[in-house]
């Protein structure tokens, strides 16, 4: 398979929604091209499955190299494996159910898609790079799209909430280029993941470029306390804005935090691993009990998301093999979760014209499709077996108990406490939402999902629960990866 | 007599060009409307005859020399008095005195290729004073206007200043060294204190044609009272000539200073980015702020000379290519608005995007250049800067950098906003670009989007330098 047709497929349909002349041209063309994405994400899964099977002892499938730059040595080097086709699957997933759930935007149709689009092709793109000069390239691509989205499309103090996002991914940028930097001169003048993977780095090097690169990331996964972006920016941008920064952007500065960082510098991880893990301990907690007191829906999932990606930076920082697949798994579980949370809150905004939790009650009556989702996703949220969530959560648990000794026990216990706050922030605010009397009369005539919503949210439903009944095939996929990722930092098999 | 035909081509196709427009104006004279489209197709011919029939080779005993690289950089400053010419052909139209203003700044452009072919320090001197005299006559081209004028007498006044200081160090040079010759000086320099002296007052001069801090302070007055053709000269063009002249003076001529120029070049560059940023957070004006905003960029114009080999003057070299595309067309639009409504404050731009989408879209990808980010060429040239100026270890300095970039994103982001997302009840109205101009921000854009990308142009500029 040509991994080019992964970024191929969204430039393409960017430039397509570009040409075209009405609004109902640019939703249909922005349709059509991101199912052609999904098809493709999943052809790529199968290829790569096949593939993986002949010959399993190769880390990297479907490479191809091209040289860009002789001097700073460049490469336009690209290749999957299992945790990149699961990220690529969560972004072909997300970025569908976004074109889907923004359909009735009306202010600058066709601008809004381009950019949509764009910030998707930084992923795709983000998520293929084996060069990391290419990778920091697609990753700072999405800093327009999202500053704009932000900016034009969203509510509240939108101007703000933009330019908070854009200088603290910025901030964050400017520390990973140092860190690349780093590296490039420490590991002999190459860019090349692979090549870097097969040096050895002094590990006195290692402690000063690995802090740079994980809070670089961090910065784009909320790591605390670099996570003051969040809460605003998602609270902010548009719905499907919301959906791509909290699913797909944020898994960005986690991807980062283990394939780059975690992964090019063992001795740096290994020196840090225990500051991390108080750091996301804290995370985990603190945006529990943070969303405990939030009113507004946005805000809760804000929140949420903060103590939800905790998990998977704790995961990478626990360093056993099921804690490491564990929290790529809760990136993608928390990837689909946030995506239809926020979708769903959308379609409520849309109808209601708040995001009050205390404003609103009784929806079930009217809007039976909508709250239901609201309830599975809240149950997603917080754990119930048989969802996404639970299986993910679990795994980073068991994992972290692997690790003797008490420091671990207590961080995964009290990582493990959060689960119970957030039992009680969820269930308040759907109970308060969707169940009880009607508190507003001119509710009683609002309309259930359209078509698009339906068709959003049944498709990220899919995904949750496909992960939820039968983990076995993303454990099939990321198992082996995450095994060569502790064999590398840990020496061991 | 063939070589120097040869060697000396671009200076005899330029000079040709300011007799010809000399005799036009003493002659019968034309209508703007047939001498501008003129002018352009000769500039564009400069242009491109610039790339062919290069040879290397010096003539007058090392006085003159040239080489490929040298040749290229003639090329972007020809290409950027090109664009200038599109960009500007608005208020170009309008001017009374149109051949005069392409006299002016022809001669300033010849003053740049006899300063960047410079073999001894006499010649580098007088071309020197060639490609500033013209330019503050240009500076005071709006005639009517006192803020021209203004700016007009302290461009020459500081000027007159800094030559005064180049002057100095030339002669405490040629007393300690014995040479003017740049090939000769290099193996007489001891680093004795004379010549340190010597060399600080040369740097002077260089820092105030640059506009490094703290030899800033002429530029922001100047570039708010000129026309912005003038300004867009002044910030790109000469700039560039200056700052390839600065590479080879360092690399070459004082090389055996190295590790004071290294210092004096990191010192001054982390102040010049922190001053030029800094002040560009509060202007108002649109031309002040993006006089600052050059300021900012010439920091990290330091950052790539600092790296001392190869890489550092290729990376120079690519970032101004890409700055004459970005910061011309930030101007071009600039100069479009200001001549087509008058308005020139940053408040004006609001709500612009709802009238005059092109000219927003062209105006935010070439602030996001000069921000560098992707995936504009800025980005590119950012990073190669960086990248040149990392190759000596310094993190420190690197991390002040790349915290200047954020810096800088604010306040561009501060336009950007304006354009797209603040409200205004009543935007600028929807203003007609002459086809010439829209074809110059075409080529901008194009430039900007694409420099970066195609990875040739910038393998190729490494493969000119020997």
């Amino acid at each position: 398979m040509n991994l080019l047709l992964i970024i191929l497929a969204p430039l393409l349909t960017a430039l397509a929604v570009l040409a075209c002349r009405n609004k109902e041209q640019v939703k249909w063309t922005a349709l059509a091209g991101s199912l052609a994405q999904l098809m493709i994400a999943f052809l790529l899964y199968f290829a790569f499955r096949q593939e993986k099977e002949a010959n399993e002892s190769v880390q990297m499938l479907f490479q191809q190299d091209y040289a860009l730059f002789k001097n700073p040595n460049i490469h336009f080097h690209i290749g999957v494996d299992g945790i990149s086709v699961a990220m690529i699957l969560l972004t072909a997933f997300v970025v569908i159910a976004g074109v889907l759930v923004s359909w009735n935007i009306e202010k600058m149709t066709k601008e809004f898609y381009f950019l949509l689009i764009l910030l998707a092709l930084g992923a795709y793109g983000f998520f293929i790079s084996l060069d990391l000069f290419v990778l920091f390239f697609f990753l700072e691509i999405s800093v327009i799209p999202k500053y704009l989205l932000i900016g034009i499309w969203g509510s509240g103090r939108k101007e703000y909430s933009a330019n908070k996002l854009a200088l603290m991914l910025m901030g964050g940028s400017a520390l990973i280029l140092v860190g690349i930097l780093g590296l490039y001169f420490t590991a002999g003048r190459t860019f090349d993941i692979l090549q870097i993977a097969n040096t050895t780095i002094v590990a006195e090097n290692q402690n000063y470029i690995f802090p740079l690169l994980f809070a670089g990331f961090g910065v784009f996964t909320a790591l605390f306390p670099l996570h003051t972006w969040v809460p605003d920016g998602h609270s902010s941008a548009p719905t499907a804005g919301s959906m791509f920064l909290a699913g797909i952007s944020m898994k960005l500065g986690g991807y980062g935090c283990l394939r780059v960082a975690a992964y090019l510098l063992p001795d740096g991880m290994k020196e840090y691993a225990n500051i991390i893990i108080v750091l996301s301990a804290i995370a985990i907690l603190y945006g529990a009990f943070a969303t405990m007191m939030q009113k507004d829906l946005k805000y809760i999932n804000a929140y949420s998301s903060i103590s939800h990606v905790g998990f998977s930076l704790l995961g990478i920082a626990m360093l056993t093999q099921t804690a490491v697949t564990g929290a790529v798994m809760q990136m993608i579980s928390h990837g689909l979760m946030t995506a239809l949370f926020f979708a769903v809150i959308g379609m409520i905004y849309d109808r209601t014209h708040t995001r009050m939790v205390a404003e609103m009650g009784g929806l079930m009556k009217m809007l039976p499709f909508i709250s239901t989702v609201f309830f599975i996703v809240g149950l997603c949220s917080l754990g119930l077996p048989g969802l996404s969530g639970f299986v993910a959560e679990m795994t980073v648990f068991m994992g972290s108990w692997e690790n003797t000794g008490a420091f671990y026990k207590i961080a995964t216990i009290a990582a493990a406490m959060s689960i119970v706050v957030t039992a009680v922030y969820i269930l308040r605010a759907i109970g308060q939402t969707v169940m009880g009397p009607v508190k507003n009369e001119s509710y009683l005539s609002l309309k259930d999902a359209r078509w698009n919503e339906k068709l959003a949210a049944i498709i990220l439903l899919a995904g949750i629960l496909a992960i939820g009944v039968a983990p076995g095939w993303l454990n099939d996929l990321l198992r082996p990866e995450t095994g060569h990722f502790m064999h590398k930092i840990l020496g061991i098999k | 007599m063939n070589d120097f035909i040869i060697l000396m081509k671009s200076e005899l196709v330029v000079t040709a060009i300011i007799f010809l427009l000399l005799f036009i104006k003493i002659g019968k004279g034309m209508r703007n409307e047939t001498l501008l489209p003129l002018i352009q197709v000769l500039l564009l011919i400069n242009v491109l005859f610039s790339f062919v029939f290069n040879k290397e080779g010096s003539l007058f005993d090392g006085m003159f020399s040239t080489t490929s690289m040298i040749a290229f950089q003639k090329s972007i400053l020809s290409l950027g008095v090109y664009l200038i010419s599109l960009l500007c052909s608005g208020w170009l139209k309008k001017s009374e005195h149109l051949p005069e203003f392409f006299m002016l700044m022809l001669s300033a452009l010849l003053g740049m290729f006899f300063m960047i072919s410079s073999g001894n320090l006499l010649i580098f001197y007088l071309s020197l004073e060639l490609s500033t005299i013209p330019v503050a006559a240009m500076a005071n081209f709006d005639l009517e206007k006192r803020i021209s004028s203004e700016g007009a007498m302290k461009m020459i006044l500081s000027s007159a200043f800094s030559s005064g200081i180049l002057l100095f160090g030339i002669s405490l040079v040629y007393g300690t060294t014995g040479t003017i010759l740049f090939a000769e000086i290099p193996s007489q320099l001891d680093n004795s204190p004379l010549q340190i002296l010597a060399f600080v007052f040369l740097f002077t001069a260089f820092a105030f044609k640059l506009s490094i801090v703290p030899f800033h302070l002429w530029t922001a007055d100047v570039y708010e009272g000129s026309p912005i053709a003038s300004t867009s000269f002044l910030s790109v063009v000469s700039k560039g000539a200056v700052a390839f002249v600065f590479i080879t003076a360092l690399y070459k001529v004082f090389q055996p200073l190295e590790e004071t120029w290294y210092l004096m070049l990191v010192t001054l560059s982390v102040a010049t980015m922190v001053i030029g940023n800094l002040f560009a957070l509060r202007q108002k004006n649109i031309k002040r702020f993006l006089a600052f905003s050059s300021i900012a960029q010439v920091g990290f114009i330091l950052v790539g000379i600092s790296a001392g080999n190869s890489v550092g003057i290729a990376s120079v070299v690519f970032f101004i290519l890409v700055y004459v595309f970005s910061n011309l067309a930030a101007f071009g639009v600039a100069d479009i608005i200001s001549t087509g409504s008058g308005k020139e404050s940053i408040d004006d731009y609001k709500g612009l995007y709802k009238t005059n989408p092109f000219l927003s879209w062209i105006m935010t990808l070439a602030l996001f250049s000069l921000a560098g980010i992707p995936p504009t060429a800025g980005f590119f040239g950012k990073l190669f800067l960086i990248s040149a100026g990392a190759m000596k270890a310094n993190y420190t300095y690197i991390v002040i950098v790349a915290l200047n970039m954020i810096v800088s994103l604010y306040y561009y982001l501060i336009v950007v906003r304006a354009i797209f997302m603040d409200k205004n009840e009543q935007p600028i109205e929807k203003i007609t670009i002459s086809k010439t101009a829209k074809l110059a921000l075409i080529i901008c854009g194009a430039g900007i989007l694409l420099v970066g990308l195609l990875s040739w142009i910038y393998d190729h500029i490494q493969s000119l330098i020997q």
